[in-house]
């Protein structure tokens, strides 16, 4: 690998006085020499880690990133911090994974472990909306809001604080170890920990109450398990994170290669415009630009990239699309006067097309996308009805099936019921039992007495009681049929509402 | 590698030289890193053969460093779980009937005990579902041939029904027929009478001569008015349940030979705690007084 010809406090201004001219791309453009290092041409059987020293960049996409970093971290670190009130019984942090009570908090939202299927309406919408965007502006999660992302992206800009832009890593690496060097190494990984620290930490607050935890964490009186999953997460943040960054992208993870079949001809991608870049080569000062490409060598796409590769190779496994390169490319044509999105967003047709002198816009709305839309406003609304009919009181009946009735000494018959109402309002209510579609029957509750006497069930509890119907003698033939069709209407004495829950009452031939 | 490397046209990666017909390999190199972790779990499990059981022998298995055993942790859990009930049971031992109704905690504890051991030791004569069968009473109904009382349950099961228990509970219905106490023709007026008392007759003379001939001979047992006798363990005729059968026949066939079930004395099988479950669970089936 040819590493950079670096000239010391060789900017932008002092491009008349420097001496090696040949450097330059354009007059004023910086010529970097370096191969990318993870090119095909540059593999060996089994590959080392190179290092790869991203180059801070600006413009519209770094712009975008950084946005994104502050909203996903944002979220992530403050979510757990935020108070709701619940009524005495129940924890007051508006979002926690409670797994020893087995249910996932969400503001006014609770999804208790019998609604999981929520979780995994929720887990559905997610994967179709990653299929639609990624339809339609390819990785765009791998490039802005991936935690592999925004966290490399943190501890790359750490990294850049401490030790300054690429060309000063680069030299610090290359030179002996001096106090300079070790001080500003140290710095960096102290500042990594600590990110990673917080990061382990915060993800443990998402399961259990945070000031709580926090305390406990200070006086080290916390339970075993949050430590360990603290350490955990933290180790992976600063490994991940801090040191094997691209390495996740490629080798680890399988979305990647799922992605690849979700693009097609139509997707936006971030795109080298080959026949308008080529071919390529430095521009000298007053040489035309006809006969040759818009591309000039400078290499300030390859510098920036994160991922260590050369977007005018092509589409490539590695490409995250985080668009950097397309802000550096755009600076640049920017000082040498050219027309902008040499590199940008485009799709494949597009790329054809325009080579032809034909144009043709871009097509977000064909039959991939537009499928992929409805399905996704399909789950929604069906999970939004969900719930917004999500009831506030469950009650199931089961009925007794060893025996399925029991004839009493006055010739009347019995059966047995299970009844369990389920109170997830946040205050004790009280509910009155009736039935719906039976002849006189005479209904006892163990431990409570008749259906005058009403039910306290705790807020957040389930109450199971035992309810025994019996039909007197002279009313078995005013039953609809020997399996008898009824129903139980349990009332809520404060609101009036009533559920009613269906089950059968059976009679002897 | 000496050879300067072929590069594959359409992927633009170079081979690693090994061809199978005409089909080369590609390089797509492996991370160094992955390679040594995959040394690592070499190691790893090497360390894990050292302290944990792994390999089996002629005669068993490697125990390793650290004497893990998974039969041993099922003990350990067994008898942890035993411990924990150790309170529980210690307070159905000693306390009463009705002061364990009295303790929802511990009546939760008692009826799931009893649950458990009424399919064990009495499900295969009244049923799983305590239902019962003809000749075998219905636990769950509000008839009690011997009183559906906690204590009354409680003596039934630990002495049984004419058992062979010296306190077991005990009562003969005569064989009518057999013994000569009454003829055909006063068996049949008999049960003509037996069954209009729960309404199920029609022949008003047999039931009138019936009348007398039960005043003189049943009432001692099931009473003037046939409502039986939980003392002596007389059913109630007048209800609509019959442990035998409600046709004529059937009924016939019991005055005429008489009838006795029996069930067997459990203290002395069972321990004191579990007959005390099993009382609290049979009363809790929907029938208990």
């Amino acid at each position: 690998m040819i590493d950079v010809i670096n000239r010391a406090g060789g900017d932008d201004t002092s491009r008349g006085k420097s001496r090696d001219v040949s450097g330059d791309a354009a007059p004023g453009i910086e010529r970097h020499e370096v191969k990318a290092v993870n090119a095909a041409a540059n593999r060996e059987l089994y590959a080392s880690q190179k290092a790869i020293y991203p180059k801070r960049v600006y413009g519209t996409f770094r712009n975008l990133k950084w946005l994104a970093m502050a909203l996903t971290l944002g979220v992530y670190y403050l979510l757990p911090w935020i108070r709701w009130e619940r009524g005495e019984n129940l924890p007051n942090q508006a979002f926690l994974i409670d797994f020893s009570n087995q249910r996932i908090l969400m503001f006014g939202l609770e999804i208790w472990a019998q609604e999981f299927y929520y979780v995994t309406g929720l887990l559905v919408v997610a994967t179709l909306l990653l299929y639609l965007i990624t339809a339609l502006a390819g990785r765009v999660w791998c490039g802005y809001s991936c935690p592999q992302t925004v966290w490399t992206d943190l501890m790359i800009a750490v990294e850049r604080f401490w030790q300054g832009d690429r060309n000063a890593r680069m030299r610090l690496d290359k030179g002996p170890w001096s106090f300079a060097k070790i001080w500003k190494k140290l710095a960096t990984h102290i500042t990594w920990i600590v990110i990673s620290v917080a990061t382990g930490g915060m993800m443990v607050f998402y399961f259990r109450d945070a000031p709580t935890l926090m305390m406990e964490f200070i006086n080290f009186e916390a339970p075993a398990i949050a430590y360990i999953f603290l350490g955990v997460f933290a180790g992976t943040t600063y490994l991940l994170g801090g040191f094997a960054r691209e390495q996740v992208c490629t080798y680890m993870c399988p979305w990647p290669r799922i992605q690849g079949a979700l693009f097609d001809a139509d997707s936006l991608l971030v795109t080298y415009h080959d026949k308008r870049g080529e071919p390529r080569g430095p521009h000298k000062k007053g040489e035309s630009w006809d006969d040759r490409g818009d591309c000039i060598s400078c290499r300030q796409c390859v510098v920036v990239c994160p991922m260590g590769i050369d977007i005018r190779d092509g589409p490539q496994l590695e490409c995250i699309q985080c668009a950097l390169c397309v802000d550096a490319c755009n600076s640049i044509m920017d000082k040498i006067g050219r027309p902008k999105n040499l590199i940008s967003y485009d799709s494949y047709r597009s790329l054809e097309t325009s080579a032809e002198g034909d144009h043709t816009k871009w097509k977000l709305i064909r039959p991939r996308t537009i499928t992929y839309s409805v399905l996704l406003l399909a789950v929604c609304a069906l999970m939004g009805y969900g719930l917004l009919s999500k009831s506030t009181v469950d009650v199931s009946v089961l009925r007794d099936r060893n025996p399925l009735f029991v004839r009493q000494s006055d010739g009347g018959v019995r059966n047995g019921y299970t009844l369990k109402i389920l109170n997830k309002h946040y205050e004790t209510r009280s509910f009155k039992i009736s039935t719906d579609g039976l002849p006189n029957p005479e209904i006892s509750m163990v431990g409570i007495g008749d259906e005058k006497n009403s039910i306290d069930v705790p807020s957040d509890d389930l109450r199971i009681l035992r309810i025994y119907i019996k039909v007197p003698r002279n009313d078995l033939d005013k039953l609809s049929a020997e399996i008898a069709d009824f129903d139980f209407s349990v009332l809520d004495l404060k609101d009036n509402s009533v559920s009613k829950r269906s089950t059968t009452f059976r009679r002897p031939k | 590698m000496a050879k300067k490397p072929e590069i594959d046209n359409v992927t633009g990666v170079d081979t690693t030289g090994h061809e199978w017909d005409g089909i080369k390999e590609l390089n797509n190199p492996l991370p160094k890193w992955w390679v040594w972790t995959w040394y690592a779990c070499i190691l790893w499990a090497v360390v894990y053969m050292v302290f944990y059981p792994a390999w089996p022998t002629l005669t068993g298995y490697t125990k390793g460093l650290l004497g893990y055993s998974q039969r041993q942790l099922v003990a350990d859990n067994l008898a942890a779980a035993k411990a924990a009930q150790t309170k529980f049971i210690d307070a159905v031992a000693t306390k009463s009937l009705g002061e364990i109704q009295q303790n929802p905690e511990l009546l939760r504890f008692a009826l799931a005990g009893g649950k458990a051991s009424f399919k064990d030791n009495c499900a295969p004569c009244h049923g799983r579902g305590a239902e019962g069968r003809t000749g075998y009473p219905n636990l769950n109904d509000d008839d009690w041939l011997w009183g559906g009382t906690p204590s009354a349950i409680y003596e039934s099961i630990r002495f049984g029904i004419r058992s062979t228990h010296d306190d077991t509970r005990m009562s003969d219905m005569p064989k009518f027929g057999p013994d000569e106490i009454l003829d055909t023709a006063q068996i049949s007026d008999v049960a003509n009478y037996v069954l209009s008392l729960s309404g199920t007759n029609s022949d008003e003379q047999s039931v009138t001569r019936g009348a007398a001939i039960f005043k003189e001979n049943c009432a001692s047992c099931h009473a003037d008015d046939g409502a039986g006798m939980a003392a002596l363990g007389a059913p109630n005729l007048k209800d609509a349940l019959w442990l035998y059968g409600s046709s004529k026949e059937e009924v016939t066939t019991s005055i005429n030979t008489g009838r006795g079930g029996v069930m067997p004395h459990w203290t002395g099988r069972l321990n004191d705690t579990t007959i005390k479950e099993l009382t609290l669970y049979v009363h809790s089936l929907g029938g208990g007084q």
